[in-house]
């Protein structure tokens, strides 16, 4: 035998401190073989930061493609970048002021623009002179045309001569079911010309040639403004005896204001799913720290640094998070595709917004997700690497000396929840913003979740001082023991649950109330839209003529602004059925003659609540003949509508708007004859059917639409309790392997695996019928925050709380047939370990 | 090799300090196989802990290879370890998730001093050679500590330092651990230091030191 070198001397190049690069890179392959030789708590955290990732990425998503679509919508025809001049007064302007403006040098390109309706869905209809159209107008999809660079090409010629082009949103094309090249037709029988898809132009909207438009919109030789070139012509005045004015380039900001809630509604899902999963990551990673506290006294002893083997540790971690990040975006880009047509629908019938249905992230998207998968596994992390980083190298295998650390954090926690819900409930009390009512939301459940361990802590102990037999003794002594490992899934599971509860009250108030409200403002048998002036004669002297019509009530309706939010303005017929049926919230005594006699309005709550009006406050109505002073008559609720909304008198409306938009019609009819009467209305006066609803119709219309608006809601908060219980059994499941040292001296002295089973099943179904008590408290507050202080700042009206414990019970269920699910394997386990097995724990026993 | 100096280390209780070292004093030559007795809780390991730098002394002074540890921050200790010191515990320590083979060159390639050749040897000396592909759970307690003591001398460290490395093993296996270390030492100039309860196995080695009430007798 050959006798072994001597040993070399301490290279004199040896660095100072931390291994080098090559030393490193073993400490870091030595940490990651830890996870080799522990696949589930590999998968448990890469599912944690995958279901983080995914849920955040998603929404996220969701929200940059409504974003991406208002920025289209703005660029294409809303004038982003480009000024126009419009009517000083408002309405169209004459075609032949074009040539005027052109002559004196200004380089105006007239647009018409206004809505049709094609089967029977309202679409936003543009008409331009691609010749004259200035660059950067977000019109020039026709390559060859823009910038009075004359149009060439083909696309430009097939745009201009007869025939034409319709340019089209794939998207729209794809929910008209039409293809390129076809034609279609409005819902009054006029053809559009041949399709042409664009990607240029925003969902939902149709261009073509300003010829064609002012025929299809009965609008001949009338344009709605003069998009602006660069350079100026001669003064105005000096030009032409019309009064224009010019108006300055904005985007769509009505539509990112109004939609601003809802995203920002969606954002705080998002981000509470993204908390959640991060609380799988926490527990994950320091179940995984705790596992190896032998392997790091080993490396420390080996010569690792503190530093070293923290940097290790953060390396590895990165490492996984980049891995479970890229996995994580990839889902929730499947997740958005998912929620996308709903999301969709709902922002369409809330508030018009027209979003693209299919799914285009640009890299920023992903770059930023697989960001927030490395931050998150940051900060889940961070408090278990300080830890590590400073746990004396001598007590890093000693588990008490992490439980005393365990310990120390929850007694912090608690003080640091009691500050939280302290404010919490200061900023609830006087939250005026949105994001102050999320912030407050946010201190109450992080707060609550905080807290949970404590209180969860002091029940045990009292549970315990109040058993007799040492077996139930030790079952809470050790539910108690178990509960700084146990302690974030079950942290995971309150805010789960919590949410739910106070997101179901919120919508189940809100249905109780929607419901009843919408019997009051749909109190008409039959609703009707004509779709022009002549039309709605035809039909009111048709009804008119009928013995089973009660009343003919006509509305219009227009748009103005109000201390700067857009406001709708209804022209209604005083009649008796409003006075009757009209759900309002305060209303002065006289309200109704007094609107009635044209002097005062109705007011919904929303604009009441953004401008401080009241029943008796003066109030003036900027109209095109000057200011309309009027007196607030009284409030009302106009749930789900995002603008706010004044009701005056329907000929007072006529007057000071002789073109105001036609709207429905209201007609009061034997609710029996219903049927037989629209037939006939349609056979009399060629009334299209689709415009025509009966109140069921209109009730099942509406209620779909508030159904839908808590699709998104309702598939989050799913997917948070899917989170949440995910975090209790991969819990478990890792816990499993260290809960059989613990049971072993049980079952040695004399318990069987059968009774050590069930009391382990009993242990996760006390803990989870502690925190769905929990959770019913703070599901409460968190429903008193949605209705009371997040809807009021977000929507501006404020709903009535009803509370549903039959919901509460679910839940309950729920929770304790997740926490039954996720205690079933590891106790499965423990029932089927041979003898031998717990035989051997002993004389590995060390 | 290893000098220490009164060396002195005491802990807070309940009831005040407890004084461990009230002055310890040793040397151990390059190539000298020393064994550390001492009665339960006399401070044999708090010794040994504070000569590899894993807890830091209230007084006196340890020199390894000429280099005194005061005034060594964490990193400055991890050198130490990693590059100078050889350390063997009772529990041998082995990283579960790296086969026998990683475990035994763990060490060195931390240290930069890999050399395939030498792990063989000192596989094959060890009697382990057959189980380099095994994970530690697969092999005995005895195996265990072959593997570990490799893992201390597969950086080829000036100093062995050994905390009760048989305590765990039974009497035969034990002797021919302690034999094992003797001869690997011996052979590659190394000091050893080594904790034993055992006046038996204390006696196989070059010379034997007995702390008591916190001096080394």
């Amino acid at each position: 035998m050959t006798a072994p070198a001597p040993p070399s001397p301490v290279p004199a190049d040896a660095p100072a401190g931390g291994i080098r690069a090559g030393g490193g890179l073993w400490v870091l392959l030595v940490l990651l073989s830890h996870w080799r030789r522990s696949p589930g708590q590999l998968a448990t955290l890469v599912l944690g930061l995958v279901v983080a990732t995914a849920l955040w990425s998603g929404v996220e998503a969701l929200n940059e493609q409504a974003r991406a679509s208002y920025d289209r919508a703005a660029r294409a025809f809303q004038g982003a970048g480009v000024p126009a001049l419009v009517a000083s007064e408002g309405g169209d302007l004459d075609q032949s002021l074009f040539g005027v403006l052109r002559r004196a040098g200004w380089p105006v390109s007239p647009v018409i623009e206004g809505r049709v309706r094609i089967a029977g869905e309202p679409f936003r209809l543009v008409g331009f002179e691609p010749l004259s159209l200035p660059a950067g107008s977000g019109l020039s999809a026709l390559g060859g045309g823009g910038a009075d660079g004359g149009g060439e090409g083909e696309a430009f010629t097939n745009f201009v001569l007869p025939a034409g082009r319709t340019l089209i949103a794939p998207e729209t094309m794809a929910r008209l079911g039409a293809a390129e090249g076809d034609r279609i037709a409005t819902t009054e029988g006029r053809a559009l010309p041949p399709l042409l898809r664009s990607d240029q132009i925003a969902p939902g909207l149709i261009a073509t040639d300003i010829g064609f438009a002012q025929v299809l919109l009965g609008r001949e030789g009338k344009v709605s403004r003069f998009l602006l070139g660069p350079g100026e012509g001669a003064p105005l005045a000096e030009v032409t005896d019309v009064a224009l004015r010019r108006v300055a380039p904005t985007g769509d900001d009505d539509m990112e204001r109004l939609t601003a809630s809802f995203h920002l509604n969606l954002t705080a899902f998002g981000f509470l799913a993204f908390l959640v999963g991060l609380f799988i990551v926490h527990s994950a990673i320091g179940l995984a720290l705790e596992q190896r506290l032998a392997m790091f006294r080993t490396l420390r002893a080996c010569g690792v640094s503190a530093l070293g083997l923290t940097g290790a540790l953060l390396a590895e971690l990165m490492v996984l998070a980049a891995a479970a990040g890229l996995a994580g975006v990839a889902a929730g880009w499947l997740i958005a595709q998912a929620l996308l047509p709903d999301v969709a629908a709902t922002l369409r019938g809330l508030y018009g917004a027209e979003v693209s249905s299919v799914l285009a992230l640009g890299p920023g998207w992903w770059l930023s997700g697989l960001g927030i998968s490395l931050a998150g596994a940051l900060a889940a992390a961070g408090a278990g690497l300080l830890r590590v980083h400073r746990l004396p190298v001598l007590e890093s295998a000693a588990p008490r000396a992490w439980e005393a650390v365990s310990r120390r954090r929850i007694a912090m926690l608690g003080v640091a929840a009691a500050g939280l819900l302290a404010l919490a409930g200061a900023l609830a009390a006087w939250a005026a913003q949105l994001e102050t009512a999320f912030a407050a939301m946010g201190c109450l459940l992080l707060g609550a979740a905080l807290a949970l361990p404590a209180v969860a802590g002091r029940a045990l102990i009292v549970a315990e001082s109040l058993s007799r037999g040492p077996v139930m003794q030790w079952f809470w002594a050790d539910t108690r023991q178990q509960l700084p490992a146990l302690s974030l899934a079950l942290m995971a599971l309150l805010l789960a649950l919590g949410v739910n509860i106070g997101v179901g009250t919120m919508v189940g108030s809100f249905r109780e109330t929607f419901t009843g409200w919408l019997d009051g403002r749909l109190a008409a048998e039959v609703y009707l839209r004509p779709g022009s002036e002549a039309e709605r004669q035809r039909m009111h002297d048709w009804l008119a003529a009928r013995p089973e019509v009660g009343a003919v009530l006509p509305s219009r309706a227009e748009e103005t602004r109000i201390a700067g939010w857009p406001v709708e303005l209804q022209g209604f017929t005083p009649h008796p059925t409003y006075r009757q049926n009209w759900p309002m919230m305060a209303i002065l005594q006289d309200g109704w003659d007094r609107v009635a006699a044209g002097t005062a309005a109705l007011v919904s709550e929303q604009l009441a609540r953004r401008t401080g009006l009241a029943p008796g406050d003066p109030l003036t109505v900027p109209t095109p003949g000057g200011d309309w002073r009027l007196t607030v008559a009284g409030v009302y609720p106009d749930y789900g509508n995002p603008k706010g909304q004044l009701r005056v008198a329907v000929a007072e409306l006529e007057r000071r708007w002789p073109g105001a938009a036609l709207a429905s019609t209201a007609v009061r009819a034997d609710p029996d004859a219903v049927p037989a009467l629209l037939a006939a209305l349609a056979e009399g006066t060629g009334m299209d059917p689709a415009n025509m609803i009966d109140q069921a119709a209109l009730k099942r219309e509406s209620t779909a639409i508030f159904e839908r608006t808590f699709t998104v809601t309702a598939a989050l908060n799913t997917l948070t309790l899917g989170v949440a219980a995910a975090a209790l059994l991969t819990s478990l499941m890792t816990l499993a392997t260290q809960r059989l040292p613990q049971l072993a001296p049980l079952w040695a002295l004399g318990l069987t695996r059968r009774r050590l089973a069930l009391i382990e099943i009993a242990r996760m179904l006390a803990l989870a019928a502690m925190t769905a008590l929990a959770a019913i408290p703070l599901g409460i507050a968190v429903a008193w925050i949605l209705v009371a202080v997040v809807n009021v700042a977000a929507f501006g009206w404020r709903l009535p709380l009803h509370l549903f414990p039959g919901e509460w019970a679910a839940l309950a269920a729920l929770a304790l047939a997740a926490a039954f699910l996720a205690a079933l394997a590891p106790v499965l386990r423990l029932a089927r370990t041979p003898p031998a097995r717990l035989l051997r724990i002993f004389a590995d026993e060390r | 090799m290893l000098s220490v100096t009164s060396l002195v280390k005491s802990y807070p209780t309940p009831q005040g300090r407890l004084e461990v070292l009230r002055g310890a004093d040793l040397d151990v030559a390059a190539g000298e196989c020393v064994a550390l007795t001492g009665e339960s809780g006399s401070g044999k390991s708090t010794l040994l802990h504070l000569i590899a730098g894993l807890d830091a002394a209230d007084d006196g002074e340890i020199t390894i290879g000429g280099t005194p540890l005061r005034g060594l921050d964490d990193r400055g200790r991890a050198r130490l370890r990693r590059e100078h010191v050889g350390l063997v515990f009772q529990q041998f320590n082995l990283i579960p998730s790296l086969r026998v083979g990683a475990n035994l060159a763990f060490q060195a390639r931390i240290a930069r001093r890999h050399d395939p050749q030498w792990e063989a040897m000192l596989a094959d000396r060890l009697g382990i050679a057959a189980l380099l592909d095994r994970y530690p759970d697969q092999i005995s307690g005895g195996q265990q500590q072959r593997v570990a003591i490799g893992r201390a001398l597969a950086a080829r460290p000036p100093l062995i330092l050994a905390d009760e490395p048989t305590g765990n093993l039974d009497e035969a296996t034990s002797e021919e651990v302690v034999r094992v270390i003797r001869d690997l030492v011996r052979e590659s100039g190394a000091a050893c230091l080594m904790v034993t309860h055992s006046t038996h196995l204390a006696g196989m080695l070059d010379r034997r030191l007995h702390l008591t009430g916190g001096h080394i007798a």
